[in-house]
């Protein structure tokens, strides 16, 4: 069960990919290409760090902790980093929708700032990191059940790539 | 009335037009000089307000309650003018809650001038407890209105006055008209001549686009003041009205906290910090801004005077310090905080000596805002507990807690000057959802959606604008 939902997520995060490459396409095209994508990226290049990798992390209601399994995905990070030092890094902090603006904005870059932090734990130089909070205000799944604020309480690992 | 007294009063009355008329010439030159030509020029000395009055108006929280029911006929003169304005007057009224203009098709008297004598006897058949009678005149460019309430039931008139005004603003002629009857009928002081900020959204929920917008406080006069570049956030008025503190995301960086001039466009950024700046307020005399900044995690509140530049950090704390608001009279400024674990509402004094915890009820306590009415000392605040997100007020020591708009996602209250209505937004969430703004009063009997053009967010209700 837990290694499906690892493999819907990797679907999930390979389509956001492929939306970002191919603006033209409709969704479900965007949804294939991205499957196509997931196995043909090139080793060191953003889609093979956001599919093969893991591009982003989960928190609980309210916590800026990170989890045993977000230090996993953190730890991953961090050695794909290490191997690719072109790349300069912004982690975005998001929250979920039940919380209040100005407050959400706060917990989204409590949250940036952990994996931020636990980066530079694992090696990677602290000029290489920024950090930025979008609060609520940029979220992935939109729906008023749990299994979406469980996806927008997230912290994502942006590579930047202008040089 | 002696002949001597009409002619001193004809003599007054020439006089203050003579100065309204100057006010308005030399206010086409600047907008922040057009609001003297809204004075009032002229006290209706024909019939003095009589100190005995029949009609009370009363609303109590958790009581029955019946907007009065009133009468906006036409009024009389100009007649494209008169109608325009006995409808913001009309529209106004009702909008607040409090009052209820009767349905025009019931009046037997469709026009009533303000020099006329009404026959009572018609208000009272369909149930108007008072009568709002008016006469505008366009002379050359200078607009008048007279405006007459009566109370029907007795027959005497509450107040008469004469307003005068330039054609570009009729619609706050109206509003002003409408803050003198409704002020006159329940009491509170009026909150029609203002506007409102506030963000309008659009697009999908996963890429919105948020545009600074303003407008009267009925909608009209709708102005974007940011073209959706930029994602922008939380607007504030400035006691001033010609300033607003909002938050931006620009183009490269952190989010920060800027000061727009509605006026002229100009944007200043407020202060240089290599974190995150959010959550701004002006203080009440608009000297200064309070804000927070967010630094390695924690965030906390800065107060900076804006002639000076110079800011002084007044929470330092290993937690979220946030939605800071000064108390009326500048002394006290009021915030959240998550330092004993979950968001509660604090109070400092404004050097920041004497942080100290007001809210410890059930559920987390957010945005707090002072009313600017420094008799009663409300706040109004978000609260979030198991059944949703509310709108409440409570006394600036924590005491007398209601909840005055309850639902799925309530959240960030902005008063009305006069201290009796909080504005805020709604949000139905969901996949296709948006935000509406919606203002409920202290009792917590009215609740009325605001006119925005589709979802909108974030609203700040400026002061009046006089």
């Amino acid at each position: 069960m837990l290694s499906e939902m690892r493999i819907w997520r990797g679907v999930q995060f390979a389509a956001v990919v492929a939306s970002a490459l191919a603006l033209s396409a409709c969704a479900s095209q965007q949804a294939q290409t991205g499957l196509e994508n997931a196995t043909q990226a090139t080793p060191g290049s953003p889609q093979d760090f956001v599919v093969n990798v893991g591009d982003r992390v989960f928190f609980t209601v309210d916590s800026s902790d990170l989890t045993s399994e977000a230090k996993g995905i953190l730890d991953r990070q961090s050695t794909w980093l290490q191997r690719y030092p072109r790349y300069t890094i912004t982690v975005e902090g998001h929250a979920d929708e039940r919380g209040t603006r100005e407050y959400n904005f706060a917990l989204g870059d409590r949250r940036a700032t952990a994996a931020r932090n636990y980066l530079i734990s694992r090696g990677i130089q602290s000029t290489r990191l920024k950090t930025i909070s979008y609060g609520k205000e940029r979220p992935v799944a939109v729906c008023e059940e749990e299994s979406c604020f469980n996806q927008n309480r997230r912290a994502v690992t942006v590579l930047n790539t202008q040089n | 009335m002696t002949a001597e007294i009409q002619r001193r009063y004809a003599a007054y009355v020439a006089s203050r037009y003579r100065r309204a008329r100057r006010i308005a010439g030399i206010a086409a030159l600047g907008e922040s000089l057009i609001r003297l030509a809204l004075a009032t020029i002229a006290v209706w000395l024909g019939l003095m307000s009589s100190p005995a009055l029949a009609l009370t108006f009363s609303i109590q929280p958790g009581q029955p309650f019946t907007p009065m029911p009133i009468a906006v006929p036409g009024f009389a003169g100009d007649p494209a003018l008169a109608a325009q304005i006995s409808q913001i007057v009309a529209n106004d009224l009702k909008l607040s809650g409090y009052i209820n203009p009767l349905d025009p098709a019931s009046y037997l008297d469709k026009v009533v001038a303000a020099e006329a004598s009404p026959n009572f006897n018609n208000w009272t058949t369909i149930g108007a407890q008072a009568l709002v009678a008016g006469t505008v005149q366009n002379q050359g460019g200078q607009i008048t209105a007279a405006v007459r309430l009566w109370d029907v039931s007795t027959g005497q008139q509450m107040f008469g006055q004469q307003f005068a005004t330039t054609p570009d603003n009729v619609r706050r002629l109206g509003h002003i008209i409408a803050d003198a009857v409704y002020s006159k009928l329940t009491g509170f002081k009026g909150f029609f001549d203002t506007r409102v900020v506030f963000v309008s959204e659009s697009g999908p929920k996963t890429q919105r686009i948020k545009k600074l917008a303003l407008m009267d406080w009925d909608g009209a006069n709708l102005r974007f003041l940011t073209q959706g570049q930029d994602l922008v956030l939380t607007p504030r008025f400035s006691p001033s009205t010609q300033q607003v503190a909002y938050m931006a995301y620009a183009q490269q960086g952190n989010p920060k906290v800027f000061i727009l001039n509605t006026a002229n466009g100009s944007r200043q950024l407020v202060g240089e910090y290599s974190g995150m700046t959010f959550s701004p307020r002006f203080s009440p005399d608009g000297s200064k801004l309070v804000f927070s900044v967010e630094h390695e995690g924690n965030s906390n509140i800065y107060v900076m005077d804006l002639a000076t530049r110079q800011a002084q950090q007044l929470t330092n704390d290993a937690s979220i310090n946030t939605s800071p608001c000064f108390s009326p009279d500048g002394s006290q400024i009021a915030f959240e905080s998550d330092r004993g674990g979950a968001q509660q509402i604090y109070l400092m004094n404004s050097d920041g000596s004497n942080q100290h915890r007001v809210t410890f009820g059930n559920g987390r306590y957010a945005t707090p805002v002072f009313s600017p009415d420094p008799e009663n000392a409300y706040i109004a605040f978000t609260k979030q507990d198991s059944t949703g997100f509310k709108i409440g007020v409570m006394k600036s020591d924590g005491s007398q807690e209601r909840i005055i708009a309850d639902g799925y996602h309530n959240e960030g209250p902005s008063w009305a000057p006069n201290g009796r209505y909080v504005m805020y937004f709604t949000d139905g969430g969901g996949a296709t959802g948006g935000a509406s703004v919606w203002f409920a009063d202290v009792t917590g009997t009215v609740n009325v959606q605001v006119k925005t053009p589709g979802f909108a967010s974030d609203p700040s209700w400026s002061p009046l604008l006089r």
